[in-house]
């Protein structure tokens, strides 16, 4: 409870958003987080990417001050999470996996209880407002229960809310769990208009298809980060595709059969079904024509063309080393 | 206090919008107290009486009359054989039987001893007691009157009054105060407002926070700057306002419908009644912290209601409870608030009438909010 409700802190423009270093939380003996060590420039989206219960939403909730770290330290906007945890919150916005606004009230009820939080005044409430009803739409259905909208517009409006305030960072878990299609696009739309407005934006998901639209990913996976960076850049990764090796689609009558066979070949490192499609990571001594003939033998219709690996490729190859590594 | 009033209002919003909750604060109580209040009722009367007269004097027809004039006994049967009235007791028709023998108007002639035997069925303790009781006191006041008759045929006497007719020896005179129709709602009524009173608060406040954990909104809350305090007092004060209205409307049931008048200064039971219910939203918000569901916060709340109904003196004094049961009454708030209710209110009690008893209430409520506060942080797990 700052009296005068403002940061005590230099002004001079903070590149890193947001910073975590070596963040820790364990519940009981339970590790949730290990040592997360991450930094979020200004206007980016970070995409959280990882299984359920590897530790997406704890490691959200300590960046929003609402769980203390048992080790390491965390800033937003240059404000220590650990020790300003309130004056966090002014600055961000929120917005968890669960519909968490108020069902019973109306859509301008729920935008004007979070104005009266975030301590608005009349004519600030009143702007914001209608900023928020003009990004996301919700002013169509002003005087409506909140519990009477559709998934997709809940969450609409649950980003309206998280937006009254005008933060400079948004925290979104898990924004489009069980949302249609068609919803799930629009949302994202909102957050690149949001990004291009300067909001920094950190998504958990479990899509890879966002995972690829945001400027930066990381992987969580038993707690620890065994992945970050650029999308493009942890596709190009040596520990993704190995020096002395390449990645082929082999497309044919009997998917599940190849998948067998490539595993039995020497020199094929990795294989995995994708759809009715099979990858293939082998030596680059293998010709592709070989490795077709031993992989469908007698199809004529099959055929195998060099690609380069997909985000989810290189989460799997991550989590699996990661997986050797603490078996 | 950021975002007190932000919480507030909106829980005004809930409040307005959720008709339960209005009913359960306002007519559920006074449906409590009219209902209780009518049915809690410890005098004992009328009980079934079946009658087995083997003289059939006029002598022994006035010994049942003065048994049914006593109030406590109805004649629910008259029988002719000893298997009768035994079949009448054991069936549960009746309660009580009396026997009057062959020789008793004759017995009383000749100026023997006469027995009449009462057959009274224990199962019932509380009835047994009663009819055990009259029984005893009719045969008391029966004999005596023999002897004053007696004494005026003889003209010696133990005892004359003023008048110089015989009188008793010894002339108790009991004279009952505060209640003197003793009428069980007297007792009843003002400690039910303080159970009523717990009921409906320990309930609204821990289901308005729990539910906010359920749902979920209760963790948006706290990602935002709201203060510990205005979301507490957001929250509470809604609640407390509520209890008071609702303490008003079953304060004017009690004089209107039950007829007891509040004796002692209203000014003093709206202050204490104030220090109750903060008290009683502490223990709700206690529960909340507590309760991870809204139906673990319903058991917790039975957990503290059955000992507040049972063991708080509101049903059965507290003095004649072995020590360790007495002392789990001595740490429910309730249990001064209902002996604050019932001096104030019967026994016009002022402030130093109550001091032990404001004193108790005072230390729950000191314990329990510091528990609670303590307990409640604007912090996940």
């Amino acid at each position: 409870m700052n009296a005068n409700g403002r940061i005590t802190m230099s002004d001079a423009p903070v590149s890193r958003v947001i910073r975590a270093e070596g963040l820790t939380r364990r519940f009981g003996a339970v590790v949730a987080v290990q040592g997360v060590t991450f930094e979020v420039s200004r206007a980016a989206i970070f995409g959280l990417l990882g299984p359920n219960g590897s530790g997406k939403s704890t490691l959200i909730r300590m960046l929003c001050g609402v769980l203390r770290p048992s080790e390491g330290t965390g800033s937003v906007l240059g404000v220590d999470i650990r020790r300003d945890p309130e004056a966090v919150k002014r600055r961000i916005g929120y917005m968890s996996q669960k519909f968490s606004l108020y069902a019973d009230l109306s859509v301008i009820e729920n935008l004007r209880f979070y104005g009266r939080v975030y301590g608005l005044n009349a004519a600030r409430q009143r702007q914001r407002e209608e900023a928020v009803q003009a990004l996301t739409g919700v002013g169509e259905f002003i005087d409506r229960p909140a519990g009477a909208l559709s998934g997709g517009w809940k969450q609409r409006l649950a980003l309206a809310c998280a937006l009254i305030h005008e933060p400079e960072v948004l925290f979104l878990d898990e924004p489009t769990a069980g949302i249609d299609p068609v919803a799930r696009r629009d949302l994202w739309d909102l957050l690149f208009a949001l990004s291009h407005q300067g909001v920094t934006m950190f998504v958990t998901t479990h899509y890879m298809d966002e995972a690829e639209r945001c400027t930066d990913v990381g992987y969580i996976y038993l707690a620890r980060l065994i992945a970050l960076g650029r999308p493009d850049d942890l596709k190009a990764s040596r520990d993704v595709t190995p020096a002395g090796t390449r990645r082929f689609e082999i497309t044919c009558a009997h998917p599940t059969d190849a998948l067998a066979r490539a595993r039995a070949t020497p020199g094929v490192r990795d294989a995995t079904l994708f759809g009715n499609t099979v990858h293939v990571l082998a030596d680059a001594r293998i010709l592709p024509e070989a490795l077709l003939a031993d992989l469908a033998p007698g199809e004529v219709a099959a055929s195998i063309r060099p690609i380069a690996p997909t985000l989810e490729d290189v989460f799997v190859i991550l989590s699996r080393a990661q997986s050797l590594r603490t078996l | 206090m950021n975002g007190f009033l932000a919480i507030l209002l909106k829980e005004f919003a809930h409040i307005r919008r959720e008709r339960m909750t209005i009913f359960f604060t306002f007519v559920v109580p006074a449906l409590q107290l009219t209902i209780f209040g009518y049915a809690i009722d410890v005098t004992i009367d009328h009980i079934p009486l079946v009658v087995l007269d083997l003289d059939g004097s006029q002598q022994s027809r006035g010994l049942v009359e003065a048994m049914v004039n006593t109030r406590a006994f109805t004649v629910s049967q008259r029988v002719q054989d000893l298997d009768s009235l035994r079949r009448a007791l054991s069936s549960g028709r009746a309660k009580a039987g009396v026997v009057i023998p062959v020789e008793y108007s004759e017995r009383l002639l000749r100026g023997e001893q006469a027995q009449v035997q009462v057959l009274i069925d224990g199962s019932d303790s509380q009835v047994a007691t009663t009819a055990l009781n009259t029984v005893g006191l009719l045969a008391t006041q029966l004999s005596i009157r023999r002897g004053q008759a007696m004494a005026e045929v003889t003209q010696q006497a133990p005892a004359r009054d003023p008048e110089g007719r015989p009188a008793q020896p010894i002339d108790l005179r009991p004279r009952l105060l505060y209640n003197p129709d003793l009428e069980s709602s007297h007792f009843f009524v003002p400690g039910l407002i303080g159970i009523i009173l717990q009921l409906v608060l320990l309930f609204l406040t821990s289901f308005s926070i729990v539910r906010e954990r359920e749902l979920g909104t209760l963790e948006q809350l706290f990602v935002t700057p709201v203060s510990r305090a205005g979301l507490l007092f957001g929250k509470l004060l809604p609640y407390a306002i509520m209890a008071f209205g609702e303490m008003l409307i079953v304060l004017v049931l009690m004089v209107a419908v039950f007829g007891v008048r509040i004796q002692g200064s209203m000014l003093l039971l709206a202050a204490l009644s104030a220090l109750f219910i903060v008290t009683a939203l502490g223990l709700g918000l206690l529960i909340s912290t507590i309760a991870k569901t809204q139906l673990q916060a319903i058991q917790i709340a039975f957990l503290i209601m059955m000992p507040s109904v049972l063991l708080s003196g509101f049903m059965f004094p507290r003095a004649e409870m072995p020590t360790p049961i007495y002392w789990i009454g001595a740490v429910l708030p309730v249990t001064y608030f209902i002996e604050i209710l019932r001096g104030i209110i019967l026994r016009n009690a002022d402030a130093i009438d109550l001091v032990p008893h404001v004193a108790g209430l005072a230390a729950c409520c000191v314990v329990i909010l510091t528990l609670s506060l303590s307990r409640f942080r604007k912090q996940l797990a």
